[in-house]
């Protein structure tokens, strides 16, 4: 399988009046074409800074090193210019609040055609009607009359649906959605999540999910990375993280949270403490504070991200009393 | 928990007049809550859930008449107290308290913590002296665990988790009866969700507490309720023991609802079956005919447009609104 993208050891920092921020320190991960991956973590845990830095779209004060490969270029060195034919052409990205991602005073049908007669050189009556087929694939009744309308007509769950119809517009080989679902009710997060599945399936997408609930990442992805302090825990497939955890924190995680499918009523497993501070994190393991089998050793040195083999990756100097 | 309730909601209503458009525009009504009843023993969590805009909210402000219902009865330890005066009300609010959704913002960014947790002592227990505060509030941290040295800083020092902290010391210290949890826990991330959850349930088992607890997670509302309500445009549709409701859930909504939890397990998420209810939550301006649920229920038929099901009782303590019985169960 050829890599989407590649990042390798990226590192990315905020300068901020109280100091230094480091909020992704030292990642490295692969994603493959067709495959789905989950970024799990709390916040504050970097899962977004990674891929606003493979986006170009940190903010001002943030600065970033190391490398994502995109089929082989660098976006980080890459010059704006065509840096900016990429983005939102060969790879996209959707945010949790679709209403801050659309601008208000533009019609729908005005924000869809403009990304194709940018990137694609469309004509404006083709790529209307291009933009009409995507809506309608993305499950927007009467796609056709509902274009022209503007974003503030539209319900919170439908307008994350135009947003991933404009993300899809090129045909993207990457889409990476920040908590798509966050904002919506569950009935409709599972018509999202449905939508993302047939997506995965006909387009062949590399989709990344980046996300707090474990429960979105059992149902759609193919492999997981979960990320504390800015440090990559561990990742594995979807299986291997929710039946083999290798880290504490995926698994007190994974016992701290209620489950309809549970014992109710019972007390729950919580996570003693906070998560860390990014301005100054700990020396050794950014979890060891909270952590139930730590040793002297975690709180001096940071256990390295250990490769155990098809893609399973752990950080933790006591893998195997975790497991 | 004892039998008799201490809280005894009846026909519960609450509407809202919108402005129609232009000069001449005839006004809307939005009916936020529409004829609720529930009972709520000492002791017991009753999870209300429900999308957003069902009404849920806006109900948890009615019983503690910090919105005016506009019709129903709201009988608290066996008076009526709909639509009393806030003087009237005064000498009931020690035993009524909220928590809210957003824990920063419900704290007042000048006052230290020790002043917010204070602050209901101050206004009700005139009688007390000022050491005798600073001593409840000391203890009243430490049973919520928040470090009692930590009394002069402000909000902002603290972290989400321990603003819920300092939110429901604020609510506990006058040894309320009832307390209406809205959202406490949607904002938190899980780690710290579980964490407020134990607090909560701790707190109820110690001091005997009731809560309303109004969440749109099932998933905490299941663990932390006796009993759950699922509303839909500000109406019951079904209401019951934890356990019958989410192992035997009669009404095709609660149905969709707890369908569409995702479980945090790969292959019982994926083997799921599932009921996928299509489109939003109707305006509540213009509510269906019939059934409110009828435009996104697969089930529905004529009958549903025309007539509004009745509240009717299916098995002990299980009350459902619906034509029929969990069709296709």
């Amino acid at each position: 399988m050829t890599a989407v993208l590649d990042v390798r050891n990226l590192e990315t920092r905020f300068s901020t009046p109280d100091g230094m921020v480091s909020a992704v320190n030292t990642i490295s991960f692969t994603l493959n074409a067709g495959e789905t991956l989950g970024v799990v973590g709390e916040s504050g845990s970097g899962k977004t800074q990674v891929f606003m830095s493979v986006m170009g779209l940190l903010a001002r004060n943030g600065h970033c090193t190391g490398e994502a490969l995109f089929q082989g270029d660098n976006l980080l060195t890459m010059p704006k210019k065509k840096l900016n034919t990429i983005r939102g052409s060969r790879m996209a990205m959707i945010f949790q609040d679709p209403m801050t991602s659309l601008n208000p005073y533009l019609s729908v049908a005005r924000q869809m055609t403009e990304v194709l007669v940018e990137h694609k050189g469309m004509t404006t009556h083709d790529a209307r009607r291009h933009a009409i087929t995507m809506l309608d694939r993305v499950g927007i009744p009467e796609a056709a009359r509902r274009i022209d309308m503007y974003p503030h007509e539209f319900s919170g769950g439908m307008r994350q649906r135009v947003m991933i119809a404009m993300s899809l517009l090129c045909s993207p080989e990457l889409l990476i959605a920040d908590e798509p679902t966050t904002a919506l009710d569950v009935t409709v997060q599972a018509q999202i999540l449905d939508l993302l599945n047939d997506l995965k399936r006909d387009f062949n997408t590399a989709i990344v999910m980046i996300t707090h609930d474990l429960g979105v990442v059992a149902g759609l992805c193919d492999r997981v990375m979960v990320m504390y302090g800015g440090r990559v825990a561990e990742t594995g497939s979807v299986k291997d993280i929710f039946y083999a955890p290798r880290h504490p924190y995926t698994k007190g995680l994974l016992q701290s949270m209620p489950r309809l499918d549970g014992d109710a009523g019972s007390s729950l497993y919580a996570i003693p403490g906070q998560p860390p501070n990014l301005q100054n994190l700990p020396k050794g393991c950014a979890f060891h504070d909270r952590c139930a089998v730590r040793s002297d050793r975690c709180r001096d040195i940071p256990p390295a991200l250990l490769d155990y083999g098809n893609g399973r990756m752990a950080a933790c100097h006591h893998e195997e009393a975790a497991r | 928990m004892s039998a008799e309730p201490i809280l005894k909601v009846r026909d519960l209503r609450v509407h809202f007049e919108i402005p129609g458009k232009g000069l001449f525009g005839k006004p809307s009504l939005l009916k936020a809550v529409d004829g609720v009843d529930f009972d709520l023993r000492a002791g017991e969590t009753l999870g209300i859930v429900g999308e957003s805009g069902c009404g849920k909210s806006t109900l948890g402000r009615a019983v503690l008449q910090l919105i005016e219902p506009t019709a129903g009865q709201v009988v608290w330890l066996g008076r009526d107290i709909a639509g009393l005066r806030s003087a009237a009300m005064r000498p009931l609010r020690k035993s009524l308290q909220i928590i809210f959704q957003d824990p920063l913002a419900s704290l007042n960014p000048r006052m230290t913590i020790g002043e917010i947790i204070a602050e209901p002592l101050v206004t009700h227990r005139a009688d007390l002296g000022k050491e005798e505060i600073r001593k409840r509030v000391q203890d009243m941290m430490a049973n919520v665990g928040l470090l009692p040295q930590m009394i002069n800083r402000y909000p902002h020092e603290f972290s989400g988790g321990q603003c819920q902290r300092i939110g429901i010391a604020r609510a506990m210290i006058l040894e309320p009866k009832l307390i209406v949890c809205d959202e406490p826990v949607s904002a938190l991330d899980v780690s710290i969700q579980a964490q407020i959850v134990n607090l909560l349930q701790d707190l109820q088992r110690r001091f005997g507490l009731s809560l309303m607890f109004i969440s749109h997670d099932l998933s905490v509302v299941r663990h932390i309720s006796h009993r759950i309500m699922v509303l839909y445009l500000g109406k019951v549709m079904e209401i019951a023991d934890r356990d019958s409701i989410y192992a035997r859930p009669h009404h095709p909504y609660t149905r969709a609802l707890i369908s569409a939890v995702p479980i945090p397990d790969p292959e019982k998420e994926r083997a799921k079956e599932r009921l996928i209810i299509s489109g939003d939550l109707p305006s509540p301006i213009n509510p269906p005919s019939g059934c409110v649920f009828r435009t996104r229920c697969p089930f529905a038929q004529e009958r549903c447009t025309q007539e509004e099901p009745k509240r009717r009782t299916i098995a002990d303590g299980h009350e459902l609104a619906c034509h029929f019985d969990g069709p296709g169960l």
